[in-house]
């Protein structure tokens, strides 16, 4: 024990001696590793705005083939064909799926590739423990360093958690599993039970001779596996944002581990700033619901239905409009603002959307588009499918820009949103949604809202004031045969 | 690199990455994800050097084979993420109003 302990500190605090790997030799490759990161951070520069952000994407293509390029000129590759179809494989199959995926359905292909991420991490850490001369990670003794065997088996659990994670949330996007969430019993218990044996084992694993370490190692994967699986089951569909963002933000913490067991500055920069960004995407998107993030990851939210209060809904009046009567009253309007939501995605709506936009402009209206930014399963989801559908980016506002707007709107048309407008949000301090901000749609003159039928609810499982309000006009039907109708009617 | 060193650099990155990404516009947040997911497929260069290194260990030649296919699923996302990003950014235009 007192010897394992003068390890660590000898190797936390002095420089080891690194045979194997000429990584630390030469200052060159360092540099090329470090022009590498630096292009990362420029690419996520770049997307402060549209303009600056394919300059940006640019910087990241270089970065990465400057890394690739480096590492297969600064090793001796013993197997260049094998490589070279490995690249050919993969990189053809990435890009025919980029080339080919619907933008609606962009966060399931984000899911997956989260999965892919954390499995290729678990590989190269399973391949570093398998054969860690390569990795230049042994010491004298031909032990693998202590700091390497941490890094190693925080990197492996990591990479698993992000792989079956991504997975479950892959198959809930993708419609291949129901989006409602699934309870296990004691849960809470479970989950925290296999992270402690986790971190447990983990420490366990740095401490004990390489040579009897396999056993935990496994575990300690196949403890990660389920963990990933357990903690994602319990979520529910519209939570995904938050869910998506998370394991992109784990997909960097996974590469920053494995960047520590190579000592490689590339992989150190691009873990740490694609962990932040996905740590702060979370951290919106839960803020844009208020909720915490501990409330998201525990699971559960939209599970039980409406409470007893259904037989009071029946009775309560609402006004059916027509197509033609949406289309009069928008032709007369001067300002009109369109809020879209996950039920545009599925109809496909947008670019019918962006057609009755287009006429109603043409007509003299100001039209505008208000995007929340829950709205959709991903960050800025909205955004691209109005993007997709060529509307104008200078007419999308995000919440805060547009919010005090709607007291001026003539009309607000929600097209396949719902608790993002719930007005229950600011005044009922028992619903569900209480202290998340909405849009203001009860300050606008006329409301048409579409919605396929009034039996269902948002997400969150709460009735809708703006159903009932007086100016309100209920469009039922689908959200794209009902754009298609409003367009014909103008 | 010892620890210390390498360890500097990553907590820097976090910072650098906290306020790189707070600059990033809502509206590229799809495309933010996209890109994040393209680089941080960098750990293709640990496939590599699995990849690489052949067989003078015991483990080597299975390391080598998860090396490959870790090359493989790193390679997918590298050209697929960044082709999906420039699909999605070439998407947002501002339109030449007549």
């Amino acid at each position: 024990m007192r010897h394992a302990l003068i390890g660590v500190s000898a190797l936390l605090f002095s420089t080891p001696a690194l045979a194997a790997s000429g990584e630390a030799v030469n200052p060159w490759v360092a540099l090329a590793y470090l022009i590498a990161g630096v292009l990362f951070i420029l690419a996520l520069r770049g997307l402060s705005s549209p303009e600056t952000s394919r300059a940006g994407n640019r910087y990241g293509m270089i970065g990465m083939l400057i890394a690739v390029v480096t590492t297969l000129v600064t090793h001796d590759i013993a197997s260049l064909p094998e490589i070279g179809v490995a690249i050919a494989i993969g990189g053809g199959f990435g890009f025919l799926m980029a080339r080919k995926i619907a933008m609606t359905d962009m966060p399931q292909l984000v899911a997956g590739f989260h999965s892919l991420v954390g499995m290729a991490a678990v590989l190269v850490g399973v391949a570093a423990y398998l054969n860690p001369g390569a990795f230049g990670i042994l010491d004298g003794a031909g032990e693998i360093l202590t700091v390497s065997r941490i890094e190693l088996g925080l990197g492996v659990a990591i990479g698993a958690i992000t792989f079956s994670g991504s997975v479950i949330a892959f198959l809930k996007l993708n419609g291949n599993m129901s989006g409602a969430p699934i309870m296990l019993p004691a849960r809470h218990v479970i989950n925290l039970g296999v992270l402690t044996a986790i971190i447990g084992l983990t420490g366990y694993f740095s401490v004990m001779p390489t040579a009897d370490s396999s056993t935990i190692f496994w575990v300690i994967l196949a403890l990660a596996f389920a963990i990933g699986f357990l903690l994602i089951i319990p979520i529910g569909g519209a939570d995904m944002p938050v869910v998506v963002s998370m394991l992109n933000s784990y997909s960097g913490w996974a590469a920053a581990a494995m960047g520590f067991t190579l000592g490689n500055t590339a992989m150190i920069i691009t873990g740490a700033l694609v962990g932040s960004s996905g740590a702060i995407l979370s951290y919106i998107m839960c803020r844009a619901m208020n909720r915490s993030f501990i409330s998201v990851i525990a699971g559960g939210f939209g599970a039980e239905s409406g409470p007893a209060d259904g037989a009071e809904k029946i009775d309560r009046p609402w006004k059916r409009g027509s197509a033609e009567d949406a289309a009069y009253m928008m032709k007369q309007a001067e300002n009109i603002i369109i809020i879209p939501g996950y039920g545009m995605a599925v109809a496909q709506a947008q670019h019918a959307l962006r057609e009755m936009a287009d006429l109603l402009e043409e007509e003299g209206v100001n039209v505008k588009f208000a995007i929340h930014p829950v709205a959709g399963r991903m960050p800025g989801h909205m955004n691209v499918l109005l993007a997709e559908a060529s509307v104008d980016y200078d007419k999308v506002f995000e919440l805060e820009d547009i919010n005090s707007e709607f007291a001026q709107a003539d009309v607000a048309f929600i097209i396949g949103a719902n608790d993002v407008v719930n007005p229950a949000a600011k005044t009922d301090k028992s619903s569900p949604i209480y202290g998340m901000p909405v849009f203001d749609v009860d300050k606008a003159k006329q409301v048409f809202f579409i919605k396929r039928s009034m039996g269902g609810v948002g997400y969150a499982g709460v009735d809708n004031e703006v159903f009932y309000m007086d100016q309100t006009m209920m469009l039922l039907s689908d959200a794209k045969k009902m754009c298609e109708e409003i367009v014909k009617a103008l | 690199m010892d620890f210390i060193s390498t360890f500097s650099i990553f907590v820097m990155a976090c910072f650098v990455g906290y306020y790189v990404v707070w600059s990033v516009t809502p509206a590229l947040h799809t495309p933010l994800m996209a890109v994040t997911n393209a680089i941080s497929s960098v750990i293709i260069v640990g496939a590599l050097i699995a990849a690489a290194a052949g067989s003078q260990a015991d483990g080597g030649q299975i390391a080598k084979w998860l090396g490959l296919v870790g090359v493989v699923l790193a390679s997918v996302n590298i050209f697929g993420g960044f082709a999906v990003t420039e699909r999605m950014l070439a998407m947002y235009k501002k339109k030449e109003r007549k």
